[in-house]
């Protein structure tokens, strides 16, 4: 982990992977280790161990903002160990189900990149046990791993102008479900009527960071 | 009641934001001036927090359905109450059924405007702001538009004038490096802080946009998208550096070179005026 400061009141906790070295061991995902701290500092701001407005993980970052001495909080957080983070499969740890119809019109092109065909990607996706990594983009809209790194995809070259809400689409490593209509430029492979973010629930957003979520068949 | 007459450009409903809801994707919003906004409430009596009217450049005219107290406080503009002309930065009263028209900004870009009991819209997720971002709290306003008032909560502050709000045609921002100094050439350190930028009329409330010299990247390629706080000077791919302001987006995927301290005098900041970075050492 190394720790960069940002202005006056936040820090970046950095776990970008360096580069491989000749016989190094398998490290652990920059994701699982930014779930873990996700989870970790979380814990420690319900214990009033930490004060921080904001705590936002990213696909190799966690983010504190709102933090009153970011120096004196830098070097607590060099003595904190995080637990590894919790499986999917523990119990209490229930998969937010996502009904979804699979008739994205880029599952052709999903199929093409991964060398197989659309059923088979069907199969793959229903079968991926996925987890909220982080949310961004737009209120709501979750950043799905479980993927493995040689299935990610390449962004539409032209997003489309309009996305419609609850479309599920593949980019990069991750997957993701449009909470509400916007432009986008992620593959489309169906579309869920799942409600993903309502500002009158709590919590307003379905996935939230950590949630492990399955993507059924409507 | 306000019942919108004549709406402007870009008039919102704002308060002090919504922060704490970053992680799942919620900007913070709120006035671009807080502080502005925490002084108009004041002066009508309101609690700090209470929800009042952010206008951009052109002003706005309401009619008020009831008497109460108003306050403008923000850019040069001129007031009227009715035929009579009222001041910045002080609580007016307003009868019952006048119209109060706010002119355009002579000087600086934005304005507050407090009224006694607050804009009593529905709050989403805390806040009543118009989120231009995530389309989060009330529309901006329309012509035709009416607004809910709260019930006073106290009387208007005693006070005859304040301070009015600075308005230099060249803005001096202190800037700390970081996170992501490290993906930019040394070369790009120099120019940001020895080189003057000028405000782009892209500008708006997710952030300011400046036009300069381009920051030469060190490392080429995409960062993964990761959480970015208010005052960012992140830079695009054109290295033209955007300060991010209010409704900034909670994850961005270009490098941070630096965090502005205080981002408030770009609230004020018009197309064309001059931003000088300084390190936070000076």
């Amino acid at each position: 982990m190394r720790i960069r400061p940002v202005g006056a009141h936040a820090l970046l906790l950095d776990f970008t992977a360096p580069p491989p070295e000749v016989g190094a061991g398998s490290a652990a995902t920059p994701a699982s280790v930014v779930e873990a701290w996700r989870a970790e500092l979380w814990r420690r701001r319900e214990q009033g161990e930490l004060v921080a407005t904001e705590i936002v993980p990213a696909a190799a970052t966690v983010l504190l903002d709102g933090v009153p001495d970011p120096a004196a909080t830098a070097a607590r957080l060099l003595g904190w160990t995080p637990a590894p983070p919790a499986g999917t499969t523990t119990p209490g740890a229930d998969p937010v189900e996502v009904p979804v119809t699979y008739d994205g019109e880029d599952l052709p092109q999903v199929a093409a990149h991964w060398g197989t065909d659309v059923p088979s990607v069907l199969r793959r996706l229903e079968r991926t046990e996925f987890r909220v990594a982080f949310c961004g983009f737009a209120p709501g809209f979750g950043y799905l791993t479980g993927l493995p790194a040689e299935l990610a995809v390449p962004r539409l070259a032209s997003p489309r102008p309009r996305v419609p809400a609850g479309s599920v689409a593949l980019a990069g490593p991750y997957a993701g479900i449009y909470p509400t209509a916007s432009p986008g430029g992620w593959l489309l492979v169906g579309r869920t009527t799942l409600t993903l973010f309502d500002v009158h629930a709590d919590p307003p957003a379905r996935l939230t960071p950590g949630t492990p979520v399955r993507l059924v068949p409507a | 009641m306000i019942e919108v007459l004549r709406a402007g450009a870009l008039t919102t409903v704002q308060d002090l934001g919504r922060p704490g809801w970053a992680h799942l994707g919620v900007p913070r919003s709120g006035a671009l001036d807080p502080d502005a906004m925490r002084l108009a409430n004041r002066l009508v009596g309101n609690p700090e927090s209470a929800a009042g009217l952010e206008l951009t450049m052109t002003g706005c005219a309401l009619r008020l359905t009831r008497a109460t107290t108003v306050a403008v406080v923000g850019a040069e503009v001129d007031v009227w109450v009715g035929a009579r002309p009222g001041d910045t930065g002080r609580p007016l009263a307003v009868p019952a059924g006048a119209v109060l028209r706010i002119g355009p900004a002579r000087r600086g870009l934005r304005c507050w405007l407090a009224v006694a009991g607050g804009i009593a819209v529905d709050p989403v997720l805390g806040s009543r702001a118009t989120d231009t971002l995530a389309g989060l709290g009330p529309a901006p306003l329309r012509d035709g538009d009416r607004l809910p008032l709260g019930v006073p909560a106290g009387p208007p502050a005693p006070v005859d004038v304040t301070m009015p709000v600075a308005h230099p045609t060249e803005v001096h921002l202190t800037a700390q490096l970081g996170p992501r100094h490290d993906w930019f050439d040394t070369v790009a350190l120099d120019l940001l802080y020895g080189t003057a930028y000028t405000v782009s009329p892209l500008s708006n409330r997710v952030g300011a946009r400046l036009a300069g010299a381009p920051l030469p990247r060190a490392v080429p390629g995409e960062l993964p998208s990761e959480g970015v706080v208010l005052g960012a000077v992140q830079v695009p791919a054109d290295g033209q550096p955007l300060i991010f302001l209010a409704d900034h987006p909670t994850t961005g995927g270009y490098p941070v070179i630096a965090v502005v301290a205080d981002v408030t005098p770009l609230a004020q900041a018009r197309p064309g005026t001059t931003v000088r970075f300084h390190g936070p050492q000076r």
